[in-house]
């Protein structure tokens, strides 16, 4: 094992330079990382290298000597997830060091051919399982992304926007889990409490079906509106939601619930005393006249 | 012993809670709430738990008791100005406070108080049942 560490460590100088000419050939992505950085990671990474294997005498890279090397791939992985990297570029970026190692081995020619192969195979398990943190180390970056971008999303979906005086109105689109029940009702609250607002209009237009779950996480919120001081009102039940409701035996007795939004406002206004009026100098649209008082 | 004032606004009575509530001043409060409200015949009683920041399961019966309290006594209780974060641990503690009626600020609480004692009770059973 040692010997390979001196092998390494001699030819460490061609080595890199082969290592750049072949990721060159293959995938370097030019247009992402610059030259000088990719050299500047390529040395860090056969300097960890060297010592991983100097420290720990194996290929097993899970050893406390390999930290260093660990740390770096991580790093470097992370890094190019970030900058959008595919997961086989990243891989290959420690995959092509395979061969100027294999060259860098048959150059030295020390040992008997039993030896060389027993080193070839050291570095070639010791490359895949690098290889491998590398990948894994990438998905994890990726994964992080995603997460975030789904707590961004998270939050930018809940918006309460006020509509009167005193009338709040919540547009809820898509899927209610727990932990976006818990983001709603807290800016709801926030808001009720901000805005002084007697109402609040929670419309379900935009969620794509309403389990016994979401009508408890639905309940929860107007509870707590309730505890506050604010009346909530539900609207947008789709008839298909309706039907769920009954089906599924969710006790919405004690909830105001609407068909839309505009009749959960017009409800509100009335509640709180208010009523809109048409101007009486306002034309009425002769056709609408002709079928009768649909206005009214 | 600190206590919790009980004041008194015409036919009402106001309640600040503005300290931590611990077990011993609830009870005491039940007790002074339960004693005013016979000795000077109140209408209502208003509970301001604005500066309240911390609940328990302890807290949230014992303001529904005093809600069920008052009740027997003739007397309708408003508990005002609850934290968002008073409401969701509530809400989370199973506790919806089903006797007590809330409101959003003091003076709308006084509104309602005022609103319910000028009305008879079947009054307001159409009200409600109105909306």
């Amino acid at each position: 094992m040692n010997e390979l560490a001196e092998i390494v460590s001699q030819n460490e100088k061609q080595i890199s330079t082969e290592w750049l000419r072949d990721m060159e050939k293959s995938t370097q992505r030019a247009d992402l990382i610059g030259k000088t950085e990719l050299e500047e990671q390529c040395r860090r990474l056969l300097n960890a290298v060297v010592s991983g294997i100097k420290t720990s005498g194996s290929a097993d890279i899970s050893l406390p000597g390999w930290n260093q090397a660990r740390d770096l791939l991580v790093e470097i992985s992370g890094a190019r997830a970030r900058l959008g990297f595919s997961s086989s570029e990243v891989a290959t970026f420690v995959l092509s060091l395979k061969q100027p190692l294999f060259s860098a081995i048959r150059r030295s020619g020390k040992g008997t051919q039993d030896q060389l192969f027993d080193m070839v195979w050291m570095s070639t398990e010791l490359l895949d399982r690098l290889a491998l943190l590398t990948t894994d180390a990438f998905i994890a970056a990726r994964e992080e992304l995603i997460t975030r971008q789904q707590q961004e999303l998270l939050e930018l979906s809940t918006p309460v926007v006020k509509l009167w005086d005193d009338i709040l109105a919540l547009p809820i689109i898509g899927t209610l889990d727990s932990a976006r029940t818990q983001v709603v009702m807290e800016s709801l609250l926030q808001t009720v409490v901000a805005t002084n607002s007697k109402f609040a209009i929670i419309d379900i237009t935009g969620v794509p079906t309403v389990d016994t779950l979401v009508a408890q996480h639905l309940l929860k919120t107007i509870t707590a509106a309730r505890l506050m001081g604010a009346e909530c009102i539900i609207s947008g039940v789709r008839p298909q939601i309706a039907q769920t409701i009954v089906h599924l035996g969710i006790n919405l007795e004690d909830v105001i619930t609407k068909a839309n939004l505009a009749d959960a406002f017009s409800l509100a206004l009335h509640r709180s005393g208010r009523k809109i009026v048409r101007e009486a100098s306002t034309q009425v649209n002769p056709i609408s006249k002709l079928f009768g008082k649909r206005e009214d | 012993m600190e206590r919790i004032p009980v004041l008194r606004m015409g036919p009402l009575l106001l309640i600040t809670i503005q300290i931590d509530m611990h077990d011993k001043l609830a009870l005491q409060l039940q007790d002074d709430v339960t004693q005013r409200i016979s000795e000077w015949g109140s209408t209502g009683v208003l509970i301001d738990i604005s500066s309240l920041e911390i609940v328990d399961s302890f807290i949230g019966r014992m303001l529904a008791n005093i809600a069920a309290m008052s009740r027997v006594l003739g007397a309708d209780t408003v508990v005002v100005g609850m934290q968002p974060a008073v409401a969701i641990t509530l809400v989370e503690l199973g506790m919806s406070l089903p006797g007590v009626r809330t409101a959003l600020s003091v003076e709308a609480g006084m509104e309602l108080l005022y609103g319910a004692s000028s009305l008879t009770q079947s009054g307001i059973a159409d009200e409600r049942s109105e909306a």
